[in-house]
């Protein structure tokens, strides 16, 4: 892993952050990824083209920044397969029943200052750093 | 039109998740281990990159509400929900808990997918499944 760099950490947001900018001006669309997904499992109707469309992008980004030559960071997945799958079932459980993940209530609801995406922020957070601490320094760590 | 814009956003954010290293699950990780405080091993990469999206978010939303309406279609669908209830709780907790133990959350797993690895298909089909059933229990509540 690269050492920490803040000025690709803030150019990297800012770009997060344009994008939540452009789809709510534009479209009036909260890019908020989980909603978009779990939308998408709903019958096919007027708002599915979009959310397809914008979920390719996801994808598409990173190969084009590979595809223009810029060096592409690594990726380390640490986990079992089944520690993959319980993370996978409870990141898209949790997302659905929690209105929002990181880019819904973390970037878009703190952007509109809703009290809402502020506490379920502090909670995603705190939990998720109390699981990492376990991991990390808890049972045989 | 609709669908290029929400094209080109999406490209920009999985541009910007991979321009912020957030599609390194290792480094979220890291960012979430507040142990690491302390060891000196803390990695603030997550924080900069959520103060440079909202820094880009806010404005977009702020003019958004102002606008009142979208540039293209018709009406805006931004969320309305004010309680602070259990489901926003505990979906967050959920998801945290899922977040903690790989590192993913919904955006970065899906750009993630561009880089190839097994573990990340593996994590994003789990979540999908997760999704599905919220879709066909509680969503229908």
């Amino acid at each position: 892993m690269a050492p920490f760099s803040p000025v690709d950490a803030l150019i990297g947001g800012a770009l997060i952050g344009l994008s939540a900018s452009l789809l709510v001006v534009a479209l009036g669309r909260v890019a908020g990824v989980s909603g978009i997904m779990g939308g998408l499992l709903r019958p096919w109707g007027a708002e599915s083209g979009w959310r397809i469309a914008f979920l390719v992008g996801f994808v598409a980004g990173p190969l084009l920044l590979g595809l223009l030559g810029f060096d592409l960071p690594s990726v380390t997945v640490s986990g079992s397969a089944p520690l993959l799958i319980a993370g996978g079932l409870l990141v898209g459980f949790g997302t659905r029943l929690g209105g929002g993940c990181t880019s819904g209530h973390g970037v878009c609801g703190l952007a509109r200052l809703s009290p809402r995406s502020l506490a379920a922020t502090a909670v995603f957070m705190v939990t998720a750093a109390a699981v990492v601490f376990v991991l990390r320094h808890g049972i045989g760590g | 039109m609709t669908l290029l814009i929400a094209l080109v956003a999406g490209v920009v954010f999985g541009i910007g998740l991979t321009v912020s290293q957030m599609v390194d699950p290792a480094r979220v990780q890291g960012f979430l281990d507040v142990a690491g405080l302390w060891a000196g091993t803390w990695d603030p990469t997550l924080a900069f990159v959520m103060a440079g999206a909202l820094a880009l978010a806010a404005p977009g939303f702020w003019l958004a509400r102002k606008r009142g309406a979208p540039l293209v279609g018709e009406r805006q669908e931004i969320p309305t929900a004010r309680a602070i209830d259990r489901r926003l709780l505990l979906g967050a907790a959920m998801f945290g808990i899922g977040w903690g133990l790989v590192g993913y959350c919904p955006g970065p797993a899906l750009a993630g997918l561009a880089f190839g690895l097994r573990e990340t298909f593996i994590f994003v089909a789990a979540m999908i499944a997760g999704m599905g059933a919220y879709r066909w229990t509680l969503e229908k509540l």
